[in-house]
């Protein structure tokens, strides 16, 4: 009998496999490929300066060699467990703030100011006390990675549960609804959708920090790469560091926007 | 049976000063245990909102409103209520749905919800998500999740407006069966005639500007309801007639 029920999950599964055939992958990789190949083509014709603009080849080169020293995966390393660490304490206190505004409307006056004039001072303007607070080392970069990620987090989880229609609330009310089932089966999945945008943003504003971090004080991470390859003077090692950054951004991403597919099953 | 409804004087305002607009003015009304009243009305006659003062949605009247003998503070699992939108909450299944709305002690009580579901014919929906169901099918859970909780009296605010014809007819009579079968008190508020005068037992009829109750109707077709046939008409037509002299415009519905 349960399958009279639509199944919406497989049908749109199967919709997006018929769209992913070979076409929609060439599609896919066209773009950067073009690029590469007129990049190639302008260092073959010999119109790169090597110490501003690398050939493709020099960078897949210095891949390698950064694999195969270990220093790929241990500058990542540490920038991706700072990005999580940074992460997750702005997780913790971006969600508990973000509810605890919409619940309690005297809490919300209280911490409002506050928020409102911290709000727009981008990350990169902390480092200075962030370094005079906690030294140059990882605390202070945590530290900057969290005032990156807690406000969009918080911000769409306090508008996620502002925007959950008012007669569910209604319907407590007929129901007798305990205050804490009003958080556990209202407030927290009616906001799921919105709080986990805040969280792909957070993520975002997470990578920022961490690169903008890195740059001015580290010796290890990808900001690292990136401070140490101009003074080298090896733009490959540069343009290595920024793609590790998108790649490891866009994969942090993909992950979140799976979880929400598996998470949200009832839209 | 006594009167498990009683209203008396009841006039409810909305806003105040210049602005402000009389909702209900004087209202007096009974209801007896176990009857099925319609409350019908074109748009802006406050049946609505009467029935949301019943249900203790809206607290702020004069005048006096006893449900069971006590005056109503708040709402309450035993003043069931049946909203025109399913009102289910899209992220729980069918049986979660349910289950949010029991009492404590009752919660883990899978038989209690299975049964409900089977009375409103969907036993084999408990993990169905509301999205998944058809507008008929949802509003019929709604119902289930109202009787889960054993209620009083079942207040209905034009549960079956947004549903097609022929959905609505088939709900029109499981809810008469219910009826029957649980003798629960119910009331409903609908700008359908036929629905009012086929479903209830009095069509309590209500005029606009300031909300009045124009006159109250004994509808005597019998507990086997039928559509069609001379009681069934004569009942209809008295009442059309109601809302012909009182506009001088033929009735239409407003959806």
């Amino acid at each position: 009998m349960a399958a009279v029920l639509p199944n919406l999950t497989k049908e749109s599964a199967m919709e997006e496999k018929k769209k992913k055939g070979v076409g929609y992958w060439l599609l896919y990789i066209a773009l950067p490929l073009t690029v590469m190949i007129v990049w190639e083509g302008f260092a073959l014709a010999g119109k790169l300066k090597p110490y501003a603009l690398p050939k493709p080849g020099k960078i897949v080169e210095t891949t390698v060699e950064y694999i195969q020293n270990g220093q790929l995966f241990t500058n990542i390393g540490v920038s991706v467990l700072l990005v999580l660490e940074g992460f997750f304490l702005a997780f913790i206190a971006a969600f508990t703030v973000g509810i605890g505004v919409t619940i309690f409307p005297k809490f919300d006056t209280f911490t409002d100011l506050v928020i409102q004039i911290l709000k727009p001072i981008p990350p990169i303007a902390w480092i200075p006390l962030a370094i005079l607070w906690f030294g140059i080392g990882q605390d202070s970069k945590i530290f900057i990675i969290f005032i990156g990620a807690v406000f969009p987090i918080f911000l769409n989880t306090a508008d996620g549960v502002r925007t959950i229609d008012k007669k569910y609330f209604e319907l407590a009310r007929v129901y007798e609804t305990p205050k804490n089932q009003l958080v556990t089966k209202i407030i927290i999945p009616g906001a799921l959708p919105s709080i986990l945008t805040g969280i792909r943003l957070g993520l975002g504003n997470a990578w920022v920090s961490v690169v903008a971090a890195e740059m001015i004080g580290a010796t290890k991470g990808v900001g690292y790469m990136l401070s140490n390859g101009r003074s080298l003077s090896r733009p490959d090692i540069v343009i290595l560091g920024m793609l590790l950054v998108g790649i490891f951004g866009k994969l942090m991403d993909d992950f979140v926007r799976f979880l929400r597919k598996k998470i949200i099953k009832w839209n | 049976m006594g009167n498990i409804v009683e209203i008396n004087n009841l006039t409810k305002i909305f806003g105040d000063g210049d602005k402000s607009v009389k909702a209900l003015d004087d209202i007096n009304l009974s209801i007896q245990e176990g009857s099925f009243t319609s409350i019908i009305g074109g748009s802006g006659c406050g049946k609505s909102t009467m029935l949301r003062i019943i249900g203790g949605l809206d607290t702020e009247y004069d005048g006096k409103v006893l449900v069971d003998g006590e005056n109503v503070a708040s709402p309450s699992r035993e003043k069931g209520f049946i909203f025109q939108d399913h009102r289910l909450l899209p992220w729980l299944t069918v049986k979660e749905n349910i289950r949010f709305s029991l009492p404590k002690e009752e919660k883990k009580n899978d038989e209690l919800i299975k049964k409900h579901l089977a009375i409103v014919g969907l036993a084999d929906f408990e993990d169905a998500y509301p999205k998944q169901l058809s507008g008929g099918m949802a509003q019929r859970v709604a119902i289930a999740r109202a009787l889960a909780n054993k209620p009083k009296i079942l207040l209905l605010d034009e549960p079956f407006g947004a549903l097609d014809a022929i959905t609505k007819v088939n709900l029109q009579e499981q809810l008469l069966k219910i009826w029957q079968r649980e003798g629960i008190t119910m009331i409903i508020v609908t700008h359908d005639i036929d629905e009012a005068v086929y479903l209830g037992q009095k069509v309590v009829v209500m005029t606009p500007r300031p909300g009045r109750v124009k006159k109250v109707y004994d509808v005597n077709i019998g507990t086997m309801r039928v559509r069609t046939g001379e009681p069934f008409t004569a009942a209809r037509d008295k009442i059309y007639k109601e809302f012909f002299k009182e506009t001088e415009l033929p009735f239409t519905y407003n959806i």
